[in-house]
């Protein structure tokens, strides 16, 4: 298990490290000359010279990336060019308004995609695995960006029976800062109007970009499901006399989620990557709204910054899903060590 | 006459399907409104720089069908030349990936060693950024152009079919047939090309008619980010983010729009599917 672990840890690493080199050249080597950009086009050549000294440019791209990465180790991407605070400030701001939306759309993802799984394989070929099968084909198809407005438009615009955008209704004052996530502090700081007011706007975002991810849970779970209930253990359990129930959820489910576990981490980086689209419609005020104006704007500084972020938390869920996936299946635990 | 026949059983196999069959109409139609966009659309000079505010915002009717836009251009003729634009995206930026992955899948599984390592590190590196986030970064620190757009996505899409075809060849390379080619002293280059690469091919089809709408979504998303094509191109993806602003009195444009692009992917979603029986892929 050691073994395994520090496997892990270490692929997991040289990831982390070949992400900031190739991020870095990135934004070295594109735009053309980032002293330029940050000064705009009115600067004079010498004043541009001047920045570019000060920013390191003008040394060697091996000594600029060991800067680099000495910053960003210690949680220090420079400054942002447009709103002049530290990079790393920023990403600290917004960055519990997109943790709140991804852990609601991931539990949603989860829960609806593997509920929806299960029930789609226990009546197979009925109508409810028919309307289970459509829903997934449309999760996939339809572009997230598309769902969350056609969303907005009927739940929010016509029926009103949710908010439009934000995180809380402009008359509320956010709750005292605990973990970030406003649901969880207005709860803490007992403000149940608060807190029921954060979740009726986090609603809509969260179960837009939950759908693709759902359709393909479900799909995945389906498929393994529908399979294990053929197989002779199945079958033994029946002739056993044990329940239908018991049969379902202790012998056809749980071989069949494992599939659906070794994708999860996948998934929720995909949430990660939509919450770009997402966040933009709902004027989310997240990291990845922040990334969206970063790059619209050219802020060399915050795009590097929230793509490390972003990869790191990759790297990071995929480690904990490939531990918790051989806990369960010692078959991957023995084939990689 | 065998050959004939053998495609026939295709064919059944694949029809046995019925909403493969749906897929392959959806795309058909969609191909052929694409190729022949000047003569199926109503309007097909609204897909340039044209004005007509006398018509602005009008919604579905007999004259458009899907409405007009915010300077009066049909909805549905734009949407039909949107079409020609996201099949070329899509074309090229799989033909792209699928060159540089299928050589460096091919490469790290067949050489294996130092090679095999070190690709398919950088493999996992490019797959360590969310694709979106990854040609976001790409497109929006060069300038929003279709050509730049199709470089950024290239650069995301080739690791998919990298580690595809890595897997594929890791599991045929001490099949008979190969070692068979490698004792008759064929070269490593000759062993990748006639041996294996044919034995690829069937998923790799399969894998580009999924990819394709991925990729034409990928490329919708960008736009909606306002990173795709200028205007006035029309762009599916352009006219939602256009539209967006405009809700919910102008629902019509991001709607519309929304469902060009997801025809597109539908169709091509439906079809792999189909491809995946005829090919019998598991997976």
């Amino acid at each position: 298990m050691i073994r395994f672990l520090s496997h892990r840890l270490l692929s997991g690493l040289i990831v982390i490290v070949g992400v900031s080199v190739l991020i870095f050249l990135l934004a070295r080597v594109i735009p053309g000359d980032p002293a330029r950009l940050a000064l705009g086009p009115e600067a004079s050549n010498e004043q541009v010279e001047a920045m570019r000294q000060q920013m390191g440019f003008d040394r060697p791209l091996v000594e600029q990336y060991a800067r680099f990465i000495t910053g960003a180790v210690q949680f220090d991407f420079g400054r942002s060019l447009y709103t002049d605070q530290p990079v790393s400030s920023d990403i600290a701001a917004g960055f519990p308004a997109t943790l709140e939306l991804v852990l609601y759309s991931g539990l949603s993802m989860t829960i609806l995609g593997v509920g929806l799984g299960i029930a789609s394989a226990h009546y197979k070929d009925r109508w409810l695995d028919n309307a289970a099968r459509l829903f997934s084909l449309l999760g996939v198809a339809l572009p997230n960006f598309v769902w969350a407005l056609l969303m907005m438009i009927v739940l929010a615009f016509w029926y009103q029976w949710l908010p439009l955008s934000g995180r809380l209704s402009e008359w509320l004052t956010p709750p005292p800062h605990v973990t970030g996530l406003y649901t969880v502090d207005a709860l803490i700081a007992g403000q149940w109007g608060v807190a029921l007011d954060a979740l009726l706007h986090i609603i809509l975002p969260a179960f837009a970009l939950s759908l693709s991810g759902m359709a393909q849970i479900s799909r995945l779970t389906r498929t393994n499901m529908v399979d294990s209930y053929d197989r002779p253990y199945v079958e033994f359990a029946r002739a056993y006399g044990l329940s239908e129930t018991s049969v379902a959820f202790k012998w056809a489910l749980r071989p069949a989620l494992i599939p659906t576990l070794m994708i999860l981490g996948m998934q929720i980086v995909a949430l990660l990557g939509n919450a770009f689209l997402v966040e933009t419609i709902f004027m989310w005020p997240g990291l990845a709204k922040y990334g969206v104006n970063a790059i619209v704007r050219k802020d060399l500084n915050a795009v590097v910054g929230v793509v490390m972020v972003i990869s790191f938390f990759f790297v990071l869920v995929n480690m904990i899903v490939d531990t918790v996936v051989s806990f369960i299946d010692p078959k991957i635990r023995l084939k990689s060590s | 006459m065998s050959q004939s026949s053998a495609r026939w059983r295709g064919w059944r196999r694949f029809a046995r399907n019925k909403l493969s069959v749906l897929g392959a109409v959806l795309i058909a139609i969609v191909f052929f409104c694409a190729i022949f966009a000047p003569y199926v659309a109503p309007y097909p000079e609204h897909a340039g720089v044209v004005v007509n505010f006398l018509d602005a915002n009008q919604p579905p009717s007999a004259k458009y069908w899907l409405g007009t836009d915010t300077v009066g251009r049909d909805v549905l003729s734009r949407i039909i030349f949107g079409f020609r634009n996201s099949l070329m995206l899509g074309a090229v930026v799989i033909a792209i990936s699928i060159t540089i992955g299928t050589a460096i899948g091919m490469a790290a599984a067949y050489l294996g060693g130092k090679t095999e390592l070190v690709l398919m590190r950088i493999t996992d590196i490019f797959l360590a950024i969310p694709s979106l986030v990854l040609a976001m970064a790409i497109l929006g620190l060069a300038k929003p152009s279709q050509l730049y757009a199709m470089i950024a996505m290239a650069t995301v899409w080739w690791p998919w079919h990298a580690r595809l075809v890595y897997g594929i060849v890791r599991s045929l390379k001490y099949e008979g047939f190969v070692v068979a080619a490698e004792v008759v002293g064929a070269s490593p280059l000759r062993v990748m090309f006639s041996e294996l690469l044919p034995n690829c091919a069937p998923n790799l089809f399969t894998k580009a008619s999924l990819d394709m709408g991925f990729v034409i979504l990928l490329g919708a998303s960008l736009s909606f980010l306002g990173m795709g094509a200028p205007p006035p191109t029309p762009d599916l993806g352009t006219m939602v983010s256009e539209g967006a602003q405009y809700l919910p009195d102008i629902w019509w444009l991001s709607v519309m729009a929304g469902m060009g692009i997801f025809i597109v992917v539908l169709g091509f979603n439906l079809v792999a599917d189909g491809l995946r029986d005829l090919f019998d892929i598991v997976g």
